[in-house]
């Protein structure tokens, strides 16, 4: 038997805010995980609360599991997956679909080898560093156009496999691909020019 | 098909590797590239840490905190 357990036995309104307050803790890290993932800070906000509602409503579930948050992010990506679910059905307004394929031309030489090859990317050295190489991953993820971010964070963030994301978005397979590979190579792009060629993310000199 | 495949086709194939199961001709296509180019090895490397990264995004830091 838990300290809650018994707190709640003692008395059951103070254990039951309690679980509310600890619920409000973890609504900054859930917001900020929603917005990664929905890009519309009003979206993210309701799936916040509907997580956080439910999680009021099932407080009996989580009874003996040992961590809060990961339990919550659990909840939150179903609701995450049912609100892009939601937005799929409305007609997108201006898609940011394939075009023919030539975005990353300029990296090839015509004869389709790097013109610049990649180099290797150095780890970040201690827990500031890896703070700072987050926040400039943020910002390249902002700079994706939404739909192939969306398919992104769905298939790397929420781990979500290429067929679920078909289906969810209602596209082919092919489509997804495309859309995936786009965004690899904008964001190793974006992260090679705003970290590893600069300050403390430096490359490693071969 | 040449011998040597294009870098900017192996960048694609690279990257449906992270999402789908490559036929055996699409893994020999890899391995004998990777053989003679540096720069597609270290794509596949910098495709491998985004994907940690972004894995690892929204919690990480929070995670050091705690």
């Amino acid at each position: 038997m838990s300290a809650d357990d018994n707190n709640a036995k003692n008395d059951g309104m103070p254990a039951q805010s309690a679980f509310r307050a600890q619920l409000e803790q973890q609504r900054p890290y859930l917001l900020r995980f929603a917005a990664l993932q929905l890009r519309d800070a009003s979206t993210a906000e309701d799936a916040v609360q509907e997580t956080l509602l439910a999680a009021l409503a099932g407080e009996a579930r989580f009874a003996g599991r040992s961590n809060l948050r990961t339990w919550l992010t659990g909840i939150l990506k179903h609701k995450i997956v049912d609100s892009i679910r939601r937005a799929a059905r409305e007609p997108v307004a201006a898609p940011d679909d394939i075009d023919d394929g030539n975005a990353f031309d300029g990296l090839f030489r015509p004869n389709g080898h790097w013109a610049e090859a990649p180099a290797t990317w150095s780890e970040p050295h201690g827990a500031l560093e890896q703070k700072q190489f987050f926040g400039v991953l943020e910002q390249c993820l902002a700079r994706l156009p939404d739909k192939t971010a969306r398919v992104f964070m769905m298939r790397e963030h929420l781990g979500l496999d290429t067929e679920e994301i078909c289906k969810e978005l209602g596209i082919t397979p092919t489509h997804c691909w495309v859309l995936l590979y786009r965004a690899r190579m904008a964001l190793r792009l974006c992260l090679d020019e705003r970290w590893f060629r600069t300050g403390s993310g430096k490359a490693e000199k071969q | 098909m040449t011998l040597m495949s294009s870098c900017k086709e192996v960048t694609r194939l690279i990257s449906e590797g992270l999402d789908r199961d490559l036929g055996f001709g699409e893994r020999v296509t890899l391995r004998v590239h990777f053989v003679v180019c540096k720069g597609c090895r270290n794509f596949e490397g910098q495709m491998a840490r985004l994907r940690e990264a972004v894995r690892n995004l929204a919690g990480a830091e929070d995670e050091h905190r705690a």
